[in-house]
């Protein structure tokens, strides 16, 4: 039977027909959904873990106690992840792990680019990427075979359109694979030096071994069409050389870790010009070079942004004796410079815009994190200085300080949301009490990981399998860590929150303030919508500065666009002429 | 082997183009064609601006629509109509569901929304424009818009209007089903033509 999956779908089914009982992860676009649809089959254990770097740890213990194990993040998540990979590496499994990197090529929802394929040549592991979703379903039952058969972990290297496209998939039974039995073993799992570096050596030998094994990889594909140009391609692009160069040769290749020196050797013999058309870095064209292969690569095909079939047409399709394609690539915005962007925002009723309205009216230094209130930084709240990474807010708001001084912190908070603090914020936060520094934080805790679409996390008190758990007490937390200062407040409260937010910065040491609300997409938090009454509007446009896109400008006054308005009166709490009221409700 | 055909559905987060998507890819698969569907969404959810690609045909390899290789585009609000419009075949044509929803440049003034279907006649000739919320309205469920445009989408596809009563029954919660049915009828059954708008 074949059904029309996601890879990410696919890659959950997959697993599940691999035998696989435990998956974990931490959400992340485009990965979230691997482990949202793999905790829908009972035979799986799923969980939501705190970071990747838990997630991995959960995996490889529960694939060296002997249970096939998948692990799912976004390629920012395995830099979180790094510490555990390199050192799986050298111990190797038990039953087989694989991890799955979904990268974003053209950062559709991502802080940086960065091509993960490097992750799997500095660890030294093997990688397989996947076309569509039919090879995403296999390989991953592949990555299973090659992991138990060379005792490694695999990388399943996925981009953003083979996880978010869909493409039929024929659907197999599960197989059941036993539990493998457990044994002490400390030379091969304890990495102290004495064990770890013999474990080197095993390393380095597997490897060999795996390039030798790489020569006959079935799912390494050498196609032979035209000789004048070969094109070497994994992944998505694969597809997109297919459908914009029909006639080339191409030589498809499943595993790019390690890559298959004498096929690739043979194929370039076979035909007169080669290129190679991978997305972000030269990874495969730098191997070719290294072996004095003579191989296009960056020289036609950007390393930013991702490589659609339209670039390739362009680029190659003149070999081919076609005409330049006629339209150009190009940013649809750029061709019709009077449209506007339409960029996200946050979403009516959003619990987070009141307090970005503050800590713009303060115009304070804002030290940001990753997460739905990112958009804090956009017009018209504009109210956030740095994102870098997951976590990163409370430490930049310490360097801030170390940097500048304690005045300088009088106007200075982190940001950062409920699921983002337990991932890497605590840490930051001991780090400011430890080392004395009088940082305030600002957790926007909305109970849920909004942005990746809602997963639970530890703070809210439900796993991914919809059980009730105990929830981490964020006050005691705070407390614990040696912070005495812990206040919670209603975002929705703007006179409470600017106070609050005043009295923090003035004291001279760590303090959190605890800005709790569910996410408006979740509650149902409120009930009618608000409305303008005409008449009394002044004018002054102040509640068009908290960004919500209910509001709308008429002449000079404004209007609720009633069916998008969830009523959370915020815009009517700092309109300065009572203007704005609930429908139906009374003048005056 | 039949030629690739290419539908964009571009609209804003929140609009429900998403569903429309996956009924009209299960259509698709029923009557035993590849189908390929590439969908962007994560920061999008978010109020942003929203494509779904579906490409049928004997054989599909990428799932992505080349620009101007769409034969039809599926628009559930005017500035998006245009945003996307450089995607569609000089012979394709472009169905505009006459909705306006302001984005944030707007909202705060820096910019100002485009006369969207003037800019999108004056560069193409097969344009039909219809006020899906108000057929949505009369078929009893504002919230069926998207399943309107999909049966305005229906009339231009050639496909047994079973097939896609049967999907629409499938893919839609039991307790919306009438709604949806007859929302799907009222998109069916526009009457008015392409080029109309044309003088």
């Amino acid at each position: 039977m074949k059904k029309l999956l996601t890879g990410n779908e696919a890659i959950a089914r997959g697993a599940w027909e691999a035998g696989v009982t435990v998956c974990t992860a931490y959400p992340g676009t485009p990965s979230t959904e691997i482990t949202e649809n793999a905790a829908l089959y009972n035979e799986i254990y799923a969980e939501w873990s705190p970071n990747e770097k838990v997630a991995l740890e959960v995996g490889l213990g529960a694939a060296i106690g002997g249970a096939r194990a998948l692990v799912a993040m976004k390629h920012v998540g395995v830099n979180v992840a790094a510490d555990p990979l390199f050192t799986l590496s050298y111990t190797g499994i038990n039953a087989g792990l694989v991890l799955v990197s979904a990268d974003d090529p053209g950062m559709h929802s991502s802080q940086n680019e960065q091509d993960n394929r490097h992750f799997g040549k500095a660890a030294k592991i093997p990688i397989l990427e996947p076309s569509d979703s039919q090879e995403a379903k296999e390989f991953t039952k592949i990555a299973f075979e090659l992991s138990e058969t060379f005792d490694t972990p695999v990388i399943l290297r996925i981009t953003t359109r083979v996880a978010h496209s869909q493409s039929l998939v024929e659907l197999e039974p599960r197989q059941e694979i036993h539990l493998r039995k457990y044994e002490k073993n400390i030379q091969k799992y304890v990495m102290m030096p004495g064990f770890a570096r013999p474990r080197h050596k095993v390393v380095e030998a597997r490897l060999e071994k795996l390039k030798e094994y790489a020569e006959s990889f079935p799912f390494n594909r050498m196609e032979l069409r035209r000789p004048e140009i070969g094109i070497i391609a994994s992944g998505v692009v694969y597809q997109y050389v297919r459908e914009s160069l029909p006639d080339a040769s191409t030589l498809k290749l499943a595993l790019t870790y390690p890559l298959p020196r004498k096929l690739l050797e043979e194929f370039a013999s076979k035909v007169e010009t080669l290129y190679v058309i991978e997305e972000l870095d030269p990874f495969i064209e730098e191997q070719l070079k290294a072996w004095g292969i003579k191989v296009h690569g960056k020289d036609t095909f950007p390393v930013v942004g991702e490589i659609l079939p339209e670039i390739i047409k362009q680029k190659l399709g003149p070999l081919f004796g076609e005409e330049n394609p006629k339209t150009k690539v190009q940013d649809p915005c750029a061709s019709f410079p009077n449209v506007p962007v339409r960029p996200p925002v946050m979403c009516p009723g959003c619990p987070h815009r009141g307090v970005f309205y503050v800590l713009q009216k303060l115009k304070l230094t804002v030290t940001g994190d990753i997460g739905c209130y990112t958009l804090g930084a956009q017009a018209p709240l504009n109210a956030i200085d740095t994102t870098i990474c997951m976590g990163a807010s409370i430490g930049a708001a310490i360097g801030m300080e170390k940097a500048r001084g304690k005045e300088f912190a009088r106007q200075l908070v982190a940001v950062i949301g409920d699921s983002t603090f337990i991932h890497s914020g605590i840490t930051g936060l001991i780090d400011a009490v430890y080392n004395k520094a009088t940082t305030t934080v600002i957790i926007l805790d909305n109970r849920t990981t909004a942005m990746t679409g809602h997963q639970d996390n530890p703070v809210n008190g439900r796993t991914i399998k919809g059980e009730t758990t105990k929830e981490v007490d964020l006050p005691l937390l705070a407390k614990a860590a040696g912070v005495n200062r812990v206040v919670e407040v209603d975002p929705f409260d703007l006179a409470k929150l600017e106070t609050t937010i005043k009295e923090e910065l003035a004291a001279e040491e760590p303090s959190v303030i605890i800005s709790k609300r569910q996410c408006a997409l979740l509650a149902k938090n409120f009930d009618t919508p608000c409305q303008v009454i005409t008449a009394e509007c002044i004018g002054c446009l102040r509640c068009m500065k908290i960004g919500c896109p209910c509001i709308i400008k008429e002449g000079k006054k404004v209007r609720i666009n009633a069916t998008q308005c969830v009523g959370c009166n915020l815009c009517a709490s700092v309109c300065p002429s009572g203007a704005i009221r609930k429908e139906g409700a009374a003048n005056g | 082997m039949g030629e690739t055909k290419n539908i964009l559905i571009v609209g804003v987060g929140g609009q429900g183009t998403i569903l429309a998507s996956r009924v009209l890819s299960n259509v698709l698969q029923k009557i035993g064609l590849e189908v390929k569907v590439s969908e962007i969404h994560g920061m999008a959810q978010r109020g942003g601006s929203v494509v779904t690609q579906v490409r049928y045909g004997q054989k599909v390899a990428s799932p992505i629509i080349p620009e101007g290789q769409a034969d039809i585009i599926l628009a559930f609000e005017k500035l998006e109509a245009l945003r996307w419009l450089t995607y569609l075949k000089e012979e394709g044509i472009i169905l505009i569901n006459d909705q306006r929803i302001d984005p944030m440049p707007v909202i705060i003034g820096a910019m100002e929304y485009p006369d969207a279907l003037d800019n999108i006649r004056q560069r193409t000739r097969n344009v039909l424009v219809i006020d899906a919320l108000k057929a949505a309205q009369e078929a009893g469920n504002v919230k069926t818009v998207n399943i309107v445009l999909l049966g305005l989408l229906a009339k231009f596809m050639n496909i047994d209007q079973d097939v896609w009563l049967e999907t629409i029954e499938e893919t839609v919660p039991s307790k919306f089903l009438q709604a949806n049915l007859k929302a799907f009828k009222a998109g069916l059954a526009t009457t008015e033509n392409l080029n109309l708008n044309k003088n």
